[in-house]
């Protein structure tokens, strides 16, 4: 049954590439990248959750349907986020009466 | 293998198709706090966007060392807890309890920082409500708001995860795992890695706005 068990390195090398990309993302903060900051900090913690979630939680070793349920949530997520993303910063491009 | 008939639930087939179920409810209810948090998020983003200003310069008053202390303090906790997973997975008793309770000290370091943060928000009147007092713009107060809520509800997380690690670790001591059976600890490790990536979130969200 004990499917898959990961060598020690894998988990130590995961766990030097959050520690290097949490020191980059500090880094990058005291840059000025104007809005670019923004999506530098997201990207990276982005990459920093697929690892751990890929690896530490060995979904990149689990099956399809773990894969499903996993896309399914953060699609949502996305979902949540696209839609309203889309709604702020679009409001301003058409003059509509009672948006300020 | 009266053993692995011992842990056996008699609606499963077999122990392989039971730690698949377990897994599988265990992402079902990590899922449904994604879209909890999400929910935090996309009211933290709103704001934000409205305005960047007051969240900036309320940002600047939280302490960037401490953060990044506990974000590696986190991290470190994840590696501990992937290690105690594959001890358990590997028969090896004493490591993964050894592994499961240093879990257990990071996270507590990683609320004792939390605590002393927020006890310097208190003395600095930060924190939202009557006694609220800060020299910039008045929306700032929503950020706290924001970061109060946000980084409470984590910790709360952290608390419950502490406790569910440590009666774990107290499991696995009394040998109550085995390479056939340690689902337990596999669905305890995918809840404090899930705590850990709320985290690596919050971190740049609060604490990373405008330092340039």
């Amino acid at each position: 049954m004990s499917e898959h068990v990961l060598p020690k390195s894998i988990y130590y090398g995961i766990f030097a590439a959050l520690l290097v990309l949490t020191a980059v993302t500090v880094l990058v903060a005291f840059l000025d990248l104007g809005p670019l900051n923004v999506v530098v900090a997201i990207t990276i913690a982005v990459i920093k959750a697929t690892l751990v979630i890929l690896y530490f939680m060995h979904v990149r070793y689990s099956s399809r349907l773990t894969w499903v349920f996993v896309a399914a949530g953060f699609f949502w997520f996305l979902i949540l986020i696209a839609f309203l993303l889309g709604d702020i910063l679009s409001r301003g491009w058409l003059p509509v009466r009672g948006w300020a | 293998m009266s053993d692995s008939e011992h842990v056996l639930q008699h609606h499963f087939d077999d122990l392989k198709q039971q730690h698949e179920a377990s897994t599988l409810g265990m992402w079902a209810f990590l899922i449904t706090e994604v879209l909890f948090f999400g929910g935090l998020f996309a009211g933290y983003a709103q704001y934000r966007i409205r305005y960047p200003g007051a969240y900036a310069a309320a940002s600047h008053h939280l302490d960037i060392t401490l953060g990044a202390i506990n974000t590696a303090v986190l991290i470190a906790s994840s590696l501990t807890m992937a290690l105690a997973v594959r001890g358990a997975q590997t028969g090896r008793r004493k490591a993964t309890a050894g592994l499961l309770m240093s879990t257990v000290a990071l996270g507590l370091v990683f609320l004792g920082i939390k605590a002393v943060e927020y006890s310097h928000k208190f003395h600095e009147h930060l924190v939202p409500g009557p006694s609220f007092s800060f020299d910039g713009p008045r929306e700032s107060q929503l950020f706290f708001s924001f970061y109060f809520a946000m980084t409470g509800m984590h910790a709360l997380h952290m608390i419950i995860g502490v406790v569910l690690v440590t009666i774990i670790a107290w499991f696995a001591w009394r040998g109550r795992y085995s390479p056939e059976y340690f689902s337990p600890v596999e669905v305890t490790g995918l809840y404090w890695h899930f705590v850990d990536i709320v985290w690596i979130f919050l971190f740049p969200m609060l604490y990373l706005i405008g330092r340039h």
